[in-house]
């Protein structure tokens, strides 16, 4: 098993689900509670990368990304090198390829609590902020661990996009799945078996977290 | 003074939307609104609140305008100083009770925070609840903690939506009792939502009844509930027997009418209503204003006497509910020693006696 891929994966892992909490509550929390009619079009742009293929996916990230796309043209105008092939190139990808992973979590659980509490918030006072840190949050704790869980175990088997945004380079983009992917064709079989075995366990795991958390197994307010 | 003048279209399960349209000044103390469900109470408080938006209108309490539709004023729930306990009582359900009363005073000193926990705390009689969560907490207990929660803030005007539903009368009076004392320092406009009767009674103040979104009546408990004019009322009210009838002779001299129920030849004499000859109306009995005979009484005052037959008798409680067809059927309430002394059974031949002014007439709209 390389480790310098399994650290990549993990480093790359955890930046893209930090990243992308903090990108998807503010969305998550719009998309539950907007009354505008016409945002199932969001809802529907953030659910795309569950059914594009990740090379579709992958393809409009390295064009958007590359020297000549808008954002890569941007990056380099600023740090002198496109994003393509780059480790920011890759979390910038991974956290839209992830994104249903985080928003939808988050938006389910939102719409799941109960307005009256909301309403009980902000007529003692209240404003949105204070609601949402004393209330809101508190209350949709497992739908922001399955959140989190899910970006972070989704980031880190993913494949058709890291390689079409990152490529094959050893400590920069080459990640586990990657990894796997470059034992097999070199037949090295026994090598491949051992990082597949790891990712195995580790999605098996991840899954029984959501799931334990969601049947509030663990839940600090189970008594309710 | 809660000055409320709006209306909005309001949607109600499974029908079409309806109008609220409401014209009412609210003087300190308690006001009942009372009604049948979907007649638009709670969406009056949410309008009052600032939690739904009148389409048209104003709202104002004192010199302070929270809405005004034409000028482009809305207050929002926050800056209003209104208190709201809502049926379903939204107690936080990861704080405990201490941080549920303290949540709406965070702004304010300790020394001051202390003062108002200490308070409502003695006038609500929660102080042994403090540490618990609301999951451990009985009705009675969730209620008292709801009410002390959206007093502590010292609001200007108390909303409450049907906040002590499913209590004994005991501990109903008792919680009434609690905020009355409490109220009686404050002395702020309270709106009191409720569809049963009883609590109308319990609180004994000013009743404002609405249907469909509009204020059909207003007065004391009595004059608003013992004579409702209105048919959806009568059966919020709790008048067991409404029935259709059709007018066939007035006696405007007597002051009273006599009807057939039902297109029956079962016929009643009821107060002059303001009906023509053969005009369809419904007249609304309560079930524990008629009496019963079993045998044919004579020397009575009162003016309907008709023979029956019982075709169910259920126990509740100390009431015992019949059901005696005269060839309409009414529904009678007795006392279980009244049952046992007539030998009341299901098949006795009774006889039902009603006065004319316990048949009130009642109409659609």
């Amino acid at each position: 098993m390389s480790t310098e891929a399994l650290l990549l994966s993990l480093r790359l892992a955890c930046t893209v689900s930090a990243l992308l909490l903090i990108v998807a509550l503010p969305l998550a929390y719009w998309l539950a509670f907007t009354p505008w009619r016409g945002k199932f079009l969001l809802e529907s742009v953030v659910a795309l990368p569950l059914v594009l293929p990740p090379t579709v996916l992958g393809f409009y990230a390295l064009i958007a990304l590359g020297p000549r796309g808008m954002l890569g043209g941007l990056w380099q105008a600023i740090f002198g090198h496109a994003l393509a092939f780059t480790f920011t190139g890759l979390v910038l990808a991974s956290m839209l390829y992830s994104l249903p992973f985080a928003v939808q979590p988050l938006v389910s659980s939102f719409e799941s609590l109960d307005r009256r509490l909301l309403d009980a918030s902000a007529m003692l006072g209240a404003g949105r902020a204070r609601s949402f840190f004393r209330i809101i949050l508190p209350l949709a704790w497992p739908g922001v661990v399955t959140a989190v869980v899910l970006s972070f175990a989704h980031t880190l088997g993913e494949f058709g996009v890291v390689l079409m945004v990152g490529g094959n380079l050893a400590g920069i983009t080459r990640t586990v799945s990657i990894d796997i992917y470059d034992r097999v064709q070199a037949l090295d079989y026994a090598g491949a078996q051992q990082t597949a075995l790891f990712l195995l366990v580790v999605s098996f795991v991840v899954l029984s977290v959501v799931y334990g958390v969601n049947r509030r197994v663990w839940s600090p307010w189970a008594n309710r | 003074m809660l000055l409320v003048q709006i209306e909005k279209e309001f949607a109600r399960a499974g029908t079409a939307s309806f109008q609220l349209q409401i014209h009412e000044t609210f003087p300190p103390g308690f006001t009942v609104l009372f009604g049948p469900s979907g007649a638009g109470k709670s969406t009056l408080l949410d309008c009052i609140a600032g939690l739904a938006k009148p389409d048209r209108g104003k709202i104002a309490l004192g010199n302070e305008v929270f809405l005004d539709a034409e000028r482009g004023i809305l207050l929002p729930p926050q800056k209003r100083g209104i208190g709201y306990v809502f049926q379903s009582l939204a107690l936080f359900p990861h704080l405990t009770v201490e941080q549920n009363v303290a949540y709406g005073i965070s702004g304010l000193t300790n020394v001051e925070c202390q003062r108002r926990m200490e308070r409502v705390a003695e006038v609500f009689h929660i102080r042994l609840l403090q540490n618990r969560k609301p999951g451990e907490l009985s009705g009675g207990e969730k209620q008292r903690v709801a009410l002390a929660r959206s007093v502590i803030k010292e609001p200007r005007v108390l909303l409450l939506d049907e906040p002590l539903t499913g209590l004994d009368a005991g501990l109903r009076q008792s919680i009434l009792q609690d905020l009355r004392d409490w109220n009686a320092t404050q002395q702020i406009p309270i709106l009191y939502v409720t569809h049963n009767r009883e609590e109308v009674d319990a609180i004994g103040d000013r009743v404002i009844a609405m249907v469909d979104g509009h204020v059909r009546e207003r007065g004391m408990p009595r004059e608003v509930l013992d004579a409702p004019r209105a048919l959806a009322l009568a059966q919020a009210a709790g008048f067991e027997n409404v029935l259709e009838a059709r007018v066939l002779e007035l006696r405007v001299s007597d002051g009273m009418m006599r009807v057939a129920l039902n297109d029956t030849d079962c016929e009643l004499e009821i107060p002059l209503g303001n009906n023509a000859i053969g005009h369809k109306i419904h007249v609304a009995i309560r079930a524990g204003d008629i009496l019963l005979a079993s045998r044919l009484p004579y020397g009575l005052s009162a003016r309907n006497v008709l023979p029956g037959k019982v075709e169910s008798l259920e126990t509740r409680g100390t009431v015992v509910s019949l059901e005696v067809n005269v060839g309409v059927r009414f529904v009678v309430h007795v006392t279980p020693g009244a049952m046992r002394s007539l030998e009341l059974a299901v098949g006795s031949v009774v006889w039902l006696v009603l006065k004319t002014h316990s048949c009130h007439v009642v109409t659609p709209r």
